[in-house]
């Protein structure tokens, strides 16, 4: 069984999979549970000056009777004393001296990083996290993604960051940017040992149509909150592959994270670059269980493919992952259909009329009146792939290497 | 059904019909389940259901409104393609229509519930009274229907909207036709029927009862005050059994019996109540109906004769399949032959038949007997074609009545025909289809004379 053990920027923990800064790790009692079950590290509930939260905090978005395919929050940090916190996070270093306990931190001057490092590193925290990617609440106060958005500030505060700490700096991300890499560079400039990311993304998860009020709804009125779960996964595996391959932060060790939900998301995270992953929203859906299939999942994974370790994977895609003016050109497939797997929905037929390249009929429209499956007219299929995303019958449809017509040439 | 200020049906069923006995074999969606299983389906394109369906109702269409939340809209979609769309999802044979095309059934998944949905939408629309249609501008023209079953009244809706005037002539005190008195119970009770008679109501059309061709209406002075005539008045009587003793008492047409269940028609609830076996006749849906119902009602032992064998029966199989889970038996090859009376009871002599390879039967010599209390005959019902010795000029085939596929016109070029009367017995939804086809017929028809 490949050994899941991770040493992530000077930090090491049984497996790759750590809970996220969020609800799922506000409390020693939860963290506690969460490390029982299985989870290899913890970033705790971002510490800073007390606030007060608000209700409702939370809203979801369900894609076709499918639940919480995204996630948002307008929760701020945590509305607990420090000095609790503080109790709580010693007590589970203590009892489980091997997991990776990381503190989550968001203040605003010098001296307030200084004496907050300080505390954290007086409980035994093995790193911290600078929250710099929360796009609700804190940074209208010029904290979370104020700061992440500024990457001279960022830089700066890295730097304190990095005088006063004597465990590893981690910086969280924010990805409402348009170019995560120039935020990443500022960190290393800034002397962080890893980043992490994504944060939320700013979002409106939806609006009450008899109120007029977005959610989540406070009472009535609504704030824009920060987007996370299955749905985000696309930004964030882009985001973690452009740090990885952008030659100005390449090597720069990174925690992956946004919409992990199981061994497979995370596999994908750690391929593009990530040296660990970080979970919350499939935590608040389903519960610190969900561990099992991960570490069962991902053990099997890289024995199937021989990775003896994670560092092994880390970034084995990253090699792959070009510009757009790097792909070949000459590359070329088209769709085939398998009548013997088609269930005549139609699907394809459709979506390529209106959304590919007018190339696939109807049978009888093809002249074909007594078949049933769709027919392809190959020299004018681009090979789009869209008739096999929409195809809900595995195997029939499939997509065949093959000579670009000439006339697709012209194309170009 | 509920009381409203603007009723205009005049009838009202009686509170102790027998079919309240039974439950929904296909019980309502909620919401929840409603949109839990219209994000099931897939949207086909061109899809097969709707190929499948006799009123082509855009089936994909209405679910996707229901499952983004618009039932309003979904049951627009169905009520414009067909006007008994709550009956048709109650009444339907779904797994031999739309359900049955259903691409699922090729995943080996189970096929969406598009009979359940349907029910679901129309349901929501009259529980909250939904108004989609309305009359339109009047054209001084004026149609006489015949019979008040599904073919009239989808053909009446169709007029209205239209603007021509329309009067329905039932023979019976109560309207819809098979639709109220001929649909298993398990499947759809009258009031469903007398709901949508009563949404047609209240497009104008007017209702005249017991109102019989041949008896009390005369088809040749009706073409003398309509513009046009359309029949569909559907089949006749149960046929009867041409046996010694096949009149005695006892023995009854199977559709009739339904009806007695379905509108608490004289005689029914003894006869039941009495009754330790059952013998019904016949091996089409009637008879798979008649003795699904008579197990629902308790009656311990309930016999399908048919003279000929399983594959050959017309019944549907899923009926077939779930009257033999309900613990009817199925006497294969076996045709009676003799009822008497004896002791109160029924004693029939069934006869032993079999089949030749070109499909004919013959008696053979074996012989059976069983004692019975009631013997329901589900053999077919009489063509009507008697009733229009009067009028010249109407063809028949076989005893069916000959329309255009397109307009229904008959031979008769002021007189239209649909449903069972055209098509020698089939569905709801094949009714309201030829119905509607007949409407734009006689619409054709009329605007030619404007």
């Amino acid at each position: 069984m490949a050994d899941l053990t991770t040493h992530f920027a000077g930090v090491t923990s049984p497996n790759p999979f750590w809970l996220a800064s969020a609800p799922p790790t506000n409390t020693g009692g939860q963290v506690m549970r969460a490390f029982e079950a299985g989870w290899g590290g913890a970033v705790w509930k971002t510490l800073g000056k007390p606030i007060t939260n608000v209700s409702s905090r939370f809203g979801a978005l369900d894609y076709a009777g499918k639940k919480v395919a995204g996630f948002t929050n307008i929760e701020l940090i945590t509305d607990r004393p420090i000095s609790v916190n503080l109790r709580e996070m010693e007590e589970v270093k203590k009892r489980f001296p091997k997991h990776a306990l990381i503190a989550s931190l968001m203040v605003e001057t010098r001296e307030e990083w200084k004496e907050l490092i300080k505390q954290v590193e007086d409980v035994g925290s093995d790193a911290i996290e600078l929250n710099f990617g929360c796009p609700h609440g804190m940074c209208e106060r010029g904290m979370g993604s104020a700061v992440g958005q500024e990457p001279k500030v960022l830089e700066k505060i890295t730097g304190w960051a990095k005088e006063f700490s004597r465990i590893p700096v981690i910086v969280k991300l924010t990805p409402n940017i348009t170019d995560v890499t120039v935020p990443a560079a500022a960190a290393k400039r800034g002397g962080a040992d890893a980043v992490s990311l994504i944060n939320t993304i700013k979002s409106i998860v939806g609006v009450d149509l008899d109120k007029f009020v977005p959610y989540p709804t406070v009472g009535t009125r609504s704030s824009n909150g920060g987007y996370c779960g299955p749905a985000v996964k696309p930004i964030a595996l882009n985001m973690v592959g452009a740090i990885a391959r952008n030659p100005n932060t390449q090597g720069l060790p990174i925690s992956g994270i946004g919409g992990i939900a199981d061994w497979r998301d995370a596999a994908e995270f750690i391929l593009m670059g990530s040296g660990s992953v970080q979970v919350c929203t499939a935590v608040m859906h389903y519960g610190y269980r969900i561990i099992d299939d991960m570490i069962q999942g991902l053990s099997d994974y890289m024995d199937s493919k021989g990775f003896k370790a994670v560092s092994d994977m880390v970034g084995k895609a990253v090699p792959n992952f070009t510009d757009w003016g790097q792909l070949d050109l000459n590359y070329h497939h088209v769709a085939e259909i398998h009548p013997e797997h088609c269930i005549s929905c139609n699907l394809c037929v459709v979506a390529c009329d209106d959304g590919g390249h007018q190339c696939i009929a109807l049978a009888e429209k093809a002249g074909f009146a007594n078949k049933h499956a769709p027919v392809v007219n190959e020299p004018e299929c681009v090979g789009c792939n869209l008739c096999q995303l929409v195809c809900p019958s595995p195997g029939a449809i499939t997509m065949r290497q093959d000579e670009r017509p000439k006339h697709q040439h012209s194309h170009f | 059904m509920m009381a409203r200020q603007d009723q205009v049906l005049p009838t009202v069923l009686p509170d102790e019909r027998l079919e309240k006995l039974f439950t929904d074999f296909k019980p309502a969606y909620d919401e929840f389940e409603a949109v839990e299983e219209a994000n099931r389906c897939i949207n086909c394109y061109e899809a097969p259901c709707i190929r499948s369906c006799p009123t082509a109702i855009n089936i994909p269409q209405f679910i996707r409104r229901i499952a983004s939340g618009n039932v309003r809209g979904a049951a627009r979609t169905i009520l414009e393609s067909n006007i008994l769309g709550l009956s048709c999802a109650q009444a339907c044979p779904v797994e031999v229509l739309c359900v049955g095309a259903c691409v699922y059934n090729n995943l080996n998944k189970k096929p969406i519930a598009i009979g359940k949905l349907q029910r679901y939408a129309v349901e929501q629309a009259y529980d909250r009274d939904w108004q989609y249609f309305q009359p339109g501008r009047a054209t001084g023209k004026k149609v006489a229907l015949i019979g008040s079953g599904p073919a009239s009244l989808a053909c009446a809706h169709e007029l209205r909207l239209k603007g021509h005037e329309t009067v329905v002539f039932e023979r019976e005190a109560v309207p819809g036709g098979l639709n109220t008195s001929g649909i298993a119970p398990y499947k759809m009770k009258a009031e469903v029927s007398m709901r949508e008679v009563d949404r047609i109501a209240r497009m104008g059309v007017r209702f005249e009862y017991s109102q019989e061709l041949g008896r009390n209406l005369s088809l040749e002075k009706l073409l003398g005050e309509y513009d046009a005539v359309f029949l569909g008045m559907g089949l006749g009587e149960d046929s009867q059994l041409e046996m010694p003793g096949g009149t005695s008492p006892g023995v009854h047409g199977a559709v009739d019996f339904i009806s007695r269940i379905k509108l608490a028609r004289a005689g029914s609830l003894s006869e039941i109540k009495n009754s330790r076996c059952v013998l019904v006749v016949g091996g089409g849906n009637t008879a798979l109906d008649a003795c699904r119902e008579l197990k629902g009602l308790g009656i311990p032992q309930v016999i399908v004769s048919y003279r000929r064998d399983e594959g050959s029966m017309s019944g549907y199989s899923h009926e077939y399949k779930a009257a033999l889970q309900e613990g009817v038996e199925f006497w294969f090859h076996t045709v009676p032959t003799q009822i008497e009376k004896v002791d109160g009871r029924l004693r029939i002599k069934l006869q032993t038949t079999s089949q030749t390879s070109d499909g004919k039967l013959k008696n053979l010599d074996g012989f059976r007997t069983l004692e019975a209390d009631l013997v329901l005959a589900a053999t077919g019902q009489a063509k009507l074609e008697r009733l229009f010795s009067e009028i010249k000029g109407l063809t028949f085939d076989k005893g069916k009545l000959k329309a255009n596929t397109d307009t229904g016109q008959t031979s008769h070029p002021k007189i239209f025909a649909a449903g069972d009367l055209v098509n020698g017995g089939k569905e709801v939804v094949n009714a309201v289809a030829e119905g509607k086809r007949a409407a734009g017929g006689i619409h054709t028809l009329l605007s030619k004379g404007a």
